[in-house]
């Protein structure tokens, strides 16, 4: 779909302008920030006439399967909880690094492509009622781990 | 999972995506910066940005031949809002010496689910639009100059953009080679 280029481009924008701002080249806080505010008023639009979720894991497999369809074409390939508030949501090839070269040489841009997803992620379930923290893991490009850590209490 | 997956409208909740973040961005740069002129600055860089790489995906898709004059310059736009964002603008105000015109917008996806806070009337929200336009025009040698003259924003009836010819940029030696 034409869009889908559209917001590719806005979101390598997004990367160099946070970066690249006032020397901030290692702080992703607000990229993060940027994808939470985006993900706390996106699920408010698409939750609409959606049932309420009967528990936490029915509110992750919402976000595996249908928020991650949307938003970046293809369900999560794996997701994996201890049951005790750790998911691990696993994507074989994680759309905003399916453009970069494979190999370890761009390992080390690729923490710049996954942040605003972790705040997509956050801000979603924020607003669905579950405080967490989410971080990101690369090992190989173009696959991509998410850790989502729910915070209790 | 295609059973679940049509439980949405894909193509509006693009459209959705795209202009939340967008309007994440922008909250995101009144945050850095004091200046509303400095933000309305690097949105439209961003915009500059983006029509630079957007011009080649557009000429890929569309396989159009080159403009040899504004009037057709404005119904190529014309088809890239309709292609990227989905909306028609209408081509309008031509100046006497067709050098100069307006796209006029009903509805701006960009400014959907926004409104402009009183102290913020200086902000250029959508000026990514302009940016753009200039960027990818650039790409295909046309100096432009690009500005909003209505802005639903601002309380006026449509937004409208208004389109001016420059030059023509001429195929130069790059600096610094013989």
């Amino acid at each position: 779909m034409s869009e889908d280029i559209l917001f590719d481009f806005l979101h390598s924008e997004i990367v160099n302008y946070c970066l690249n701002n006032n020397n901030k080249e290692n702080d992703f806080s607000s990229l993060e920030y940027i994808g939470f505010n985006t993900g706390y008023r996106l699920i408010e639009r698409l939750t609409r006439d959606v049932p309420r979720f009967k528990d936490e894991l029915e509110t992750m497999k919402f976000i595996c399967t249908d928020f991650w369809t949307l938003i970046y074409k293809k369900q999560v390939d794996n997701l994996r909880t201890n049951n005790h508030g750790m998911y691990v949501v696993q994507d074989r090839a994680f759309r905003f690094l399916t453009r970069i070269s494979t190999g370890t040489k761009q390992l080390e841009y690729a923490p710049k492509f996954v942040f605003f997803t972790c705040g997509l992620v956050r801000g979603a379930l924020t607003n669905l009622g579950i405080n967490s923290t989410v971080t990101a893991e690369v090992q190989t490009i173009p696959a991509c781990k998410f850790h989502i850590e729910i915070n209790r209490n | 999972m295609s059973r679940q997956a049509s439980r949405f409208d894909t193509k509006k909740v693009n459209a959705e995506f795209l202009t939340l973040t967008y309007g994440a961005l922008v909250t995101q740069m009144l945050r850095d910066f004091e200046n509303i002129e400095d933000v309305n600055k690097q949105l439209e860089r961003i915009g500059y940005n983006m029509g630079m790489r957007l011009i080649e995906d557009f000429l890929a898709r569309t396989s159009a031949p080159r403009c040899l004059e504004m009037r057709e310059t404005a119904d190529r736009i014309q088809q890239a809002f309709r292609i990227y964002l989905n909306v028609q603008p209408t081509i309008s105000n031509w100046s006497a010496s067709s050098d100069e015109f307006s796209l006029v917008f009903e509805t701006n996806p960009l400014t959907e689910f926004v409104e402009l806070p009183t102290d913020l009337t200086n902000l250029r929200y959508s000026s990514i639009l302009s940016g753009c336009i200039r960027g990818a025009l650039e790409m295909v040698q046309l100096d432009v100059q690009c500005w909003f003259a209505q802005d639903q924003l601002k309380g006026d009836n449509v937004t409208e953009l208004r389109i001016k010819f420059v030059r023509r940029l001429e195929d130069a030696i790059p600096a610094g080679e013989d």
